[in-house]
């Protein structure tokens, strides 16, 4: 893999084990996928089960080796590569199919395998009543390979290979209960959605490739282009840079896949999915694939500061505009899907001013309290028999003791109490929104709303369903029961791990994960006195605890009636909120009622206009024929019938000389000799 | 009437290949016609030696004369063979009768 190389730090580590961190799970998907139901059928849903979560333990396993294999490197040289065979090579176009491993694709492969690996084994139990356990996890372990596909891929264009393949089984999750039509348009709507996203990130790939090439380096490798980058950084399409333009629509690509704005609204339809696959597919994993594209490309992304403005933007105002729609959210998981789609905006915000590291490490912690927050409520459906109101619950911290703790640390987690995971990865993103030159202060005080509004919300949460008295039926309280120990085991583990993994990055005392990226990723720009630092930091949990203190005032002491608030203004701002600002109804009569009108012009277009074209030519053409016919039928039959008419005429005429009898016969030849030789005496008379 | 010239022979002949031509055209007896050609051969016969005796004192006219008498017995032979043929398809031989080429 040397060949490719010049730069001497980035001299690549061959390790072909690496191929096979993708591929166990695929392989398990593909007996799964073709053998599953037989499986099932003879050997139980335990084998399965199992065949599942050992391709994904496999995996993590290999992952784990990978990590250390890193970690026993020089900063420098952390790069491992598998290439298992050329794919493209087609003009300068050379693209191998081919896996790589660097700091950042170890903490994602991690992220993946390990919490992907938790949320198998807890799929077994909260899916052991369905049926097509099978096709599930056939479903699950393609979906690992895919993101593992996506992470691992060394070009744009193997990452785009899992970036589809993801697509594709969200998509067939999403709409896995397909006998009930709001699944499959839930799974529909997302997959479309994320053809728009993805039209703008195959865009970026095609400008990138063009416009190096025009320097005789096209590529989609992101060594090579890391390495080149810095050849188109003048460069102009139509007058705007080719950089901005390029990682603009590559943004359009992660904005599909991560959910922001203006493609946030496929996620929360999402969650029509069974639960492991929202904290799986649409919180922990496939959602932060777009924040992890963007910090792979950060090199592309950081010369390009007006992109980044916008990313930054866009992120912020997707975290408010997603927070501000979860307040009034009564189904437990809408709520966490909306929580999703802000704690992405917090990444966005975090790449967007140039704090990649930092956005990394908000997706590693938004991804082990997310999946436990996810987890732990579809434990609360799963116990409640199918009920996703939280207006029906209540009380449930006797009945459900390890889910309610483990949601609780979660929720802590999230609302950003300090020591856990999201105050850590959090702050340090309002911190960098701060003090970074990319940043501002109104990026920041966004941050800070956001983490109020978060705060609030997630305790409503908590207190509508674990606290106060139980508002459910009778039937359903009498079969209330905690999860088996498959789905709270995971639980617990991830619980650990949102209170753990923040411990990662201290700032000032202890940052490995920051040195860590460091060699991908670069130094943070932001920096300020420590001061400055540490006071915003005590404000930061000063919000977060006065949401938690509303939400209680409003939830569980009853000071304030919610009332209040669904009512103030004459109820239009509750209602906006609660029917999520009518981007649904707008977008669908925007786009999908403007698209059934396109059609219909375009229908009477090629019903009037096309087809009077054709059917004009056609006229044309059958005036031709039928005057070349009787052209045909007069003219040139004519002569040829005409010939045949006259020799037919002659021969009747003449076949009476031939009367078969000789003696006629004899007297042709004498008076035909006579009549001769009459005719040369005239003539020789004559002349 | 003195001495006998070439056109004594060169009338004879004309008279002849008449008669011959004559007795063609009105037989009806396939046999007849076959003679009948034999009279116009030799009024061919008469003429080539009294050409070849009047004129320029070659025997030309009387090795053709020998060729043609020849000829004629191979033409008597394949006709009669032929009146014979004729014959036993048609059981006549009357050309009147024989107008057709198959049977």
């Amino acid at each position: 893999m040397t060949e490719h190389v010049t730069h001497a730090a980035a001299v690549a580590t061959q390790a072909g084990y690496l191929a096979f961190i993708p591929l166990v799970p695929l392989f398990g998907a593909v007996v799964l996928g073709l053998r599953g139901a037989a499986i099932q059928r003879r050997a139980g849903k335990g084998l399965v089960g199992a065949i599942a979560c050992m391709t994904v333990a496999v995996s993590f396993a290999l992952s784990v080796v990978a990590f250390l294999q890193l970690a026993g490197m020089e900063p420098d040289a952390r790069l491992l590569t598998a290439r298992l065979f050329p794919w493209i090579d087609v003009g300068s176009l050379r693209v191998d199919a081919a896996f790589a491993v660097d700091p950042l694709s170890a903490v994602m492969i991690l992220i993946v395998t390990g919490i992907g690996g938790l949320i198998h084994l807890y799929a077994t139990g909260y899916m052991h009543d369905d049926p097509a356990f099978w096709r599930f996890f056939a479903y699950l372990n393609l979906f690992t390979f895919a993101m593992l596909t996506l992470v691992l891929g060394d070009s744009l264009l193997t990452m785009f290979v899992g970036w589809e393949g993801v697509g594709f089984c969200s998509w067939g999750l999403i709409g896995f209960w397909h006998k009930e039509l709001p699944n499959t348009t839930a799974g529909n709507k997302a997959f479309i959605v994320n053809r728009i996203g993805d039209f703008g990130f195959v865009l970026g790939i095609f400008l990138l490739f063009w416009s190096l090439e025009a320097h005789g380096h096209g590529t989609v490798v992101f060594r090579e282009l890391r390495e080149h980058a810095h050849l188109i950084a003048a460069d102009r399409f139509w007058g705007v840079p080719v950089i901005t333009l390029a990682t603009l629509l590559l943004f359009v690509g992660a904005t599909g896949k991560s959910a922001q704005i203006p493609l946030y609204v496929w996620l929360p339809d999402a969650m029509a999915g069974p639960t492991p696959v929202s904290a799986l597919i649409h919180a922990a994993t496939m959602v932060t694939a777009g924040v992890y594209m963007i910090g792979r490309l950060s090199f592309l992304f950081a010369l390009a500061p007006a992109t980044l403005a916008v990313v930054a933007t866009i992120g912020a105002l997707t975290a408010l505009l997603a927070a501000t729609i979860a307040l009034a959210q009564n189904d437990i998981k809408k709520v966490l899907a909306y929580s999703t789609v802000s704690q992405l905006g917090y990444m966005f915000l975090a790449m967007g001013v140039g704090a990649y590291a930092a956005g990394i490490f908000h997706l590693m912690t938004h991804a082990f309290f997310k999946a436990c927050l996810f987890l732990g409520s579809g434990s609360v459906i799963h116990a409640m028999g199918g009920e996703q109101d939280m207006r029906q619950m209540g009380g449930l911290r006797k009945k459900l003791p390890v889910t309610s703790t483990t949601f609780i640390i979660a929720t802590l987690a999230i609302a950003g109490i300090p020591p856990l995971a999201g105050f850590f990865s959090k702050d340090e993103i309002l911190w960098q929104a701060y003090s970074s030159p990319l940043g501002s202060k109104a990026l920041w005080a966004i941050g800070l709303v956001v983490a109020f509004l978060t705060a609030f919300y997630m305790f409503r949460q908590v207190f509508m369903v674990f606290f106060g008295e139980c508002r459910a039926h009778h039937e359903v309280q009498h079969h209330l029961h905690e999860s088996p120990p498959a789905m709270t085991w995971p639980l617990r583990i991830l619980a650990v791990g949102s209170v753990g993994a923040g411990l990662l990055w201290i700032p000032h005392v202890y940052t490995p994960f920051e040195h860590w990226l460091e060699p991908v990723m670069g130094h943070p720009a932001g920096h300020g006195e420590v001061a400055t630092e540490l006071s915003l930091m005590v404000l930061s949990v000063a919000v977060a605890v006065s949401g938690i203190g509303l939400a209680w005032m409003m939830y569980m002491a009853g000071a304030l009636k919610p009332e209040l608030f669904s009512n103030a203004l004459g109820g239009a701002p509750y209602r906006a909120v609660y029917n999520k600002y009518y981007v649904d109804e707008l977008y669908g009569l925007v786009f999908v009622r403007g698209g059934v009108a396109l059609c219909r012009a375009v229908a009477w277009f090629d019903l009037h206009i096309i087809d009077g074209v054709v059917n004009l030519s056609a006229a044309v053409v059958r005036g031709v024929a039928s005057l070349t016919g009787t052209i045909d039928n007069w003219v040139v039959d004519g002569a040829v019938n005409g010939v045949a008419d006259v020799t037919q005429r002659v021969g009747r005429r003449v076949r009476n000389l031939q009367t078969g009898a000789i003696s006629a016969y004899l007297y042709f030849i004498v008076f035909g000799v006579l009549g001769g030789v009459l005719l040369y005496w005239s003539w020789a008379v004559a002349s | 009437m003195g001495d006998l010239g070439l056109h004594h022979f060169v009338g004879l002949s004309a008279i002849l290949f008449a008669l011959g031509l004559y007795c063609v055209l009105t037989r009806r007896n396939a046999i007849g016609i076959l003679m009948g050609i034999e009279l116009v051969l030799n009024s061919a016969n008469i003429n080539y030696v009294a050409f070849a005796r009047y004129g320029n004192g070659g025997y030309d006219g009387q090795v053709f004369a020998i060729f043609v008498i020849m000829l004629a017995a191979a033409e008597a032979a394949i006709g009669l063979a032929i009146v014979l043929g004729i014959y036993q398809s048609f059981e006549t031989i009357d050309v009147e009768a024989t107008d057709r080429l198959r049977l």
